[in-house]
């Protein structure tokens, strides 16, 4: 080995043209329309007559090298060697010829994995790290969503739902799986524990202070030792402390508990892109399968699908069925704890006289 | 040496029911990988995941670590139950920022899945939340090695930390009819722009670049990025009224009144009882839901660009905030053009770099100084718009002896527009 180390070649990211499938290339700017011919393929023709067939397909997401090349192998003998990835972790195998589409198909679902999750289908649950690989989870992600697709398999494959559903998981407050239809959210719901002999050795106890959204934070000395302290009528239990201290133990293997929410919508499709709002919580974490968090789930999945109209979200279901009616419909409690009171919080109460009878 | 097996019998559960299991491919490198390290490395973070699961506690710690000239980019992992489970006691993240809208060769998959074979744990992620291709398990000297390796042919870390981060557009143009421009080529001009940026940390906080094609907005822009750009046209939509015709025929006059007629937001169209849709496109807020439900009779018009929306973030640390608008159209034809994208990212970034508190996003900034001194402060002609606005302000509480003379730039404003 040479001593000098290697400098880096800052080159960014790549470009896309060379690893796009032909068709996709010559077209690109160029798409007239789609279809949906059947749950999980996509039939898009462009201007030029051209046309490509999409098989959308559902993995594990974590992929060991076999199933990598197992994906592979599949691309090169059906699908001239191109693979493009959904930003939900879904692989899409493109063929321009419909007469491929079936083989594919096959060989797909003969190698363990599944078609499905276009359109109006619960798509691939969107996933964090979890216990797997980061470092300040409440729980784990990908056990979580390999145990709610097991379950929601049909949903994923028929594409039978008012709307797509998007459901995502996060195994802390900061909730990297972002917004859904549905989340399902790590909600601590008791004050960090210190470890007051480390803090002084790991925290930068100012930063740790600043963090903290309520104020709760103080600098403190115990056994002679620099050290914080919580104000724990104040805390509220967000863990916002814990990633730049470790020794303020947010994670607790009773106390840490689930919180489901609905109604998160990106698109500006009919009403403007909203948040999601916390509709049941105190769902126990509970490894292997979480059965308590995949009932609520399915649970709100049930009355969606009974109730809402064609194309409406989530979100949408509820703005025009009201919200008294939603936990009428899915069974779940209405508590204090539904009511905001961060900061804009009055901008949710009713200040009117539209009441739901 | 033999290696250890820990039982695993949490684990073993993820095994059964119908969805591809991760943990039966964890298990398969562990059982049938010929290299001897990654049977070891997997065997142990078998072992210590089912410790997390069986404990309810995760078991990673971070650190430092890095490749040779950068500063971000490996998420490091240090076990803090090494003694038990000693063979994965570094076990890094590796974050690779994949090709504009994710597009792959499988010869190029298959050319990284080896490296990161020869170098890492086997296991990797496309792609994680942020965007990055997700090389999962190395430790310290491997995680140089296998940036070296992949480097050399093509491939470049992205961001962690304070800096900006690995950008995402959607599939846009290269294979969506409601594309509005060119997702891929303004995702690389922007992040391309900010290397230094995302391999060094030193901003107040991250800063994430998202591009979606249309307000559909596939790729979260709005909710996740810092700086959302997000394709429109502010022409006519493209109605092909015999494609209506024939919804009309399979679908019929009711479905087409429920679904679409009634649904559009700002009541913008009308069947006509010839069967022809007549759209009023000056109210049309291009919120695509007519677009999405009959995708042969609708397109977008030809006067593309894109709306900017800039803040868009999570809860950390005052509550969740959606990205709104500071430009609500910009064309994006010319080279010209292009270079004033960048350049408006450029000025954003740096006032925001001087403005911002420590650990604060540029959402938050805005909210702290207002919207009106972020487009004042910003070194780009951000002029006041309502478009800017839910509605103009509520409270009196504000002194407004400006005002003459903001009037007189709105009118002189309208009067350049008409003259251009
Ligand atoms: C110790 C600290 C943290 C670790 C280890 C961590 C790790 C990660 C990882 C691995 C991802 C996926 C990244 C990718 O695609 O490459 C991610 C995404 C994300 N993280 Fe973090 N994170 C940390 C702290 C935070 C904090 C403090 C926030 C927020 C305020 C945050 C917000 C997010 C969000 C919103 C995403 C998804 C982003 C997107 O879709 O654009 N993370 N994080
Ligand atoms: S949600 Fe939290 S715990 Fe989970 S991966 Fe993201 S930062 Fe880590
Ligand atoms: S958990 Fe949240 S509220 Fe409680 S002390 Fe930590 S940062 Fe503050
Ligand atoms: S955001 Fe619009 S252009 Fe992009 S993939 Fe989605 S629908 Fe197509
Ligand atoms: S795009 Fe939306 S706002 Fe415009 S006409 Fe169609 S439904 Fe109405």
């Amino acid at each position: 080995m040479s001593d000098k180390p290697r400098s880096p070649i800052e080159s960014g990211c790549p470009d896309a043209f060379q690893y796009m499938h032909p068709v996709m290339r010559k077209n690109y700017g160029a798409w007239k329309y789609h279809e949906h011919p059947k749950p999980g393929v996509l039939r898009h023709v462009a201007y030029s007559g051209d046309e490509i067939w999409t098989v959308r397909v559902g993995t594990q997401r974590i992929l060991d090298i076999f199933s990598l090349r197992k994906i592979c192998d599949i691309g090169d003998e059906f699908a001239d060697g191109y693979i493009h990835f959904t930003i939900r972790s879904n692989v899409e195998y493109m063929v321009s010829d419909a007469s491929k589409v079936e083989p594919l198909i096959k060989a797909i679902t003969d190698a363990g994995f599944i078609v499905g999750g276009t359109q109006n289908s619960v798509a691939m649950m969107s996933h964090t790290q979890g216990w797997l690989h980061c470092d300040i989870p409440g729980t784990d992600a990908s056990g979580v969503v390999k145990s709610m697709m097991d379950e929601l398999i049909d949903e994923f494959r028929n594409a039978d739902m008012p709307n797509r559903v998007h459901i995502t998981t996060s195994c802390c407050q900061i909730n990297c799986g972002g917004q859904g239809d549905i989340a399902i959210n790590i909600q601590h719901t008791k004050p960090p524990k210190i470890n007051h002999d480390l803090v002084s050795n790991v925290c930068e106890r100012p930063t740790v202070v600043a963090r903290c959204p309520v104020a709760a934070i103080r600098p403190a000395m115990v056994n002679g030792k620099p050290t914080l302290e919580v104000d724990e009528k104040k805390c509220i239990c967000c863990g916002a402390c814990f990633p730049p201290c470790p020794p303020m133990q947010i994670n607790d293997a009773e106390h840490s508990k689930l919180a489901v929410w609905v109604g998160g919508n990106h698109s500006n499709a009919r009403s403007k892109p909203t948040f999601q709002k916390l509709v049941a919580a105190g769902i126990p974490n509970n490894p292997p399968r979480w059965p308590e968090a995949t009932a609520i789930v399915k649970q709100i999945l049930k009355a969606y699908k009974a109730d809402a109209k064609d194309w409406e979200r989530m979100n949408d279901w509820i703005e025009r069925i009201g919200w008294p009616r939603f936990f009428e419909k899915t069974g779940l409690p209405f508590t204090k704890y539904h009511i905001d009171n961060w900061r804009g919080a009055r901008n949710s109460l009713n200040a009117s006289t539209h009441i739901r009878f | 040496m033999a290696k250890k097996i820990y039982e695993t019998p949490m684990l073993d559960v993820l095994e059964e029911g119908p969805w591809p299991s991760f943990i039966s491919g964890i298990k398969k490198l562990r059982d049938e990988h010929p290299d001897e390290r990654i049977q070891n490395v997997t065997s142990s973070l078998l072992g210590q995941l089912e410790h997390s699961y069986e404990t309810r506690k995760g078991y990673w710690k971070g650190g430092t670590v890095s490749v040779f000239g950068y500063g971000g980019g490996i998420i490091p992992r240090f076990s803090e139950v090494a003694s038990a489970f000693p063979e994965s006691k570094e076990f890094h993240t590796i974050r690779v920022q994949p090709p504009a809208g994710n597009h792959y060769t499988t010869a190029m998959l298959r050319q990284l899945g080896d490296s990161w074979e020869k170098w890492g744990s086997g296991l990797q992620t496309f792609h994680g939340q942020t965007g990055n291709i997700m090389f999962i398990g190395t430790d310290t000297e491997n995680t140089q090695h296998f940036f070296d390796e992949i480097n050399e042919y093509g491939w470049d870390l992205g961001g962690a930390g304070p800096c900006v981060r690995t950008a995402m557009s959607c599939v846009g143009a290269s294979r969506c009819e409601m594309s509005n421009c060119n997702e891929h080529g303004i995702h690389r001009h922007l992040v391309n722009n900010f290397t230094d940026d995302v391999h060094r940390p030193a901003l107040p906080y991250k800063f994430k670049f998202k591009v979606s094609g249309c307000p559909n907005d596939c790729q979260n822009a709005i909710e996740r990025a810092d700086m959302a750009v997000i394709g429109t046209w502010r022409d006519e939509m493209k109605v092909d009224q015999e494609a209506i015709k024939a919804y009309m025929g399979t679908k019929g006059r009711q479905y087409i009144n429920d679904n679409v007629i009634t649904r559009c937001p700002t009541n913008a169209l009308t069947l006509n009882d010839d069967d022809t849709l007549t759209v009023d496109n000056h109210n049309c807020v291009r919120c695509m839901h007519c677009l999405n439900v009959l995708p042969k009779a609708l397109h977008p018009g030809d006067d593309k660009g894109v709306t900017i929306l800039i803040g868009g973030k999570r809860t950390l640390k005052i509550g969740d905030m959606m990205g709104t608008v500071v430009i609500p159209f910009k064309k994006l034809e010319t080279e010209e053009d292009y270079e004033s994208l960048v350049e408006l990212a450029e000025e954003i970034i740096d006032f925001w770099a001087e403005n911002g508190l420590e650990h604060e996003r540029c959402g938050e900034m805005i909210e702290r100084i207002g919207l009106v001194n972020f487009l004042e402060g910003v070194d780009f002609d951000l002029e006041v718009d309502p478009n800017m606005v839910s509605n103009p302000r509520q409270s009196s509480y504000i002194r407004m002896d400006g005002w003459d003379d903001e009037a007189v730039k709105w009118f002189e404003r309208k009067q350049e527009a008409a003259n251009a």
